[in-house]
């Protein structure tokens, strides 16, 4: 497993090389940073809220979904292109009988483009190492205590996918409209950290 | 390579490979079932050592939890290349 991302040593290495490819042309000044900014441009957890609020109102757009996630965020003007190729969306639904919760063992893949950066925790060797042994454990630490009859499946984000929740709709919820429903939704429920 | 289904019962390999690789330690050399195809992409490890290798298919292999370390009830659905996959022993 690797250590901390952000490492003095290795800090100091990516601008020793950034210097050298400016000073070769082969890189403009500030390209780097410009094309952080175009990745993370409209990443936000509100994009993810707004797909789950469409999914609990639209059973077609739910099957969809889980079907082709990538297809059928476009239909709400998002995409998972913002970065250099398109990466592949899955998306992963709770119910009574299963529970699921998203972790990438191996670093911190996170779906960035429509979640914005990944919380701390999300990144830390903790999380990434424990979720995958103790998810019971490790969910009652975020507060989600499940019921033994709901069994808990973890994804580990391990190749080119990229992983959203899509948490069980509250009961009482009936009355609310689109909007008022993605705001219901957290980070850590895209997650799987939390039930909503 | 075998022609995959889902359903298929698959043990990865156990090697220890000395460069860069997706198939997680606590993942090796276990037996799992696949879910679906997660795409065709280049061998990350290939792409690691410089090489440009043509896109293979990776599966999402779910295994239960008591497989991969001796106890839990849940399951870890881990996203792998058809090259860490072998036949799962009958």
């Amino acid at each position: 497993m690797s250590g901390e991302h952000a490492s003095s040593v290795v800090s100091a290495q990516v601008r020793h090389v950034e210097a050298l490819l400016e000073e070769r042309g082969l890189l403009d000044p500030g390209e780097v940073d410009a094309r952080i900014d175009e990745f993370l441009a409209g990443g936000t957890p509100a994009n993810g809220a707004r797909i789950v609020a469409r999914a609990w109102t639209d059973a077609g757009f739910a099957d969809r979904l889980l079907a082709d996630a990538n297809a059928a965020i476009r239909e709400l003007g998002l995409s998972m292109s913002g970065g250099l190729q398109e990466q592949r969306l899955k998306v992963v639904a709770n119910t009574a009988e299963e529970h699921n919760v998203v972790v990438c063992t191996l670093c911190s893949c996170y779906p960035i483009a429509l979640l914005g950066p990944s919380p701390g925790w999300y990144k830390s060797e903790a999380y990434r190492s424990r979720v995958v042994r103790d998810p019971r454990g490790v969910l009652r630490e975020f507060g989600v205590e499940l019921p033994g009859s709901t069994s808990v499946a973890v994804w580990d984000a391990s190749a080119e996918s990229r992983y959203l929740v899509l948490p069980r709709r509250p009961e009482g919820t009936e009355g609310l409209d689109e909007p008022a429903l993605a705001g219901l939704v957290t980070r850590k429920g895209l997650i799987g950290t939390a039930l909503v | 390579m075998p022609e995959w289904r889902p359903g298929d019962r698959v043990r990865t390999r156990a090697v220890d490979p000395a460069g860069h690789t997706r198939l997680p330690r606590y993942a090796r050399g276990a037996v799992g079932v696949l879910v679906e195809p997660a795409g065709r992409h280049p061998l990350a490890d290939e792409r690691s050592r410089g090489h440009d290798p043509e896109p293979h298919t990776v599966w999402h292999v779910r295994f239960r939890a008591a497989d991969l370390f001796g106890a839990g009830d849940h399951t870890v659905t881990v996203e792998l290349w058809e090259d860490y996959l072998e036949e799962a022993p009958a």
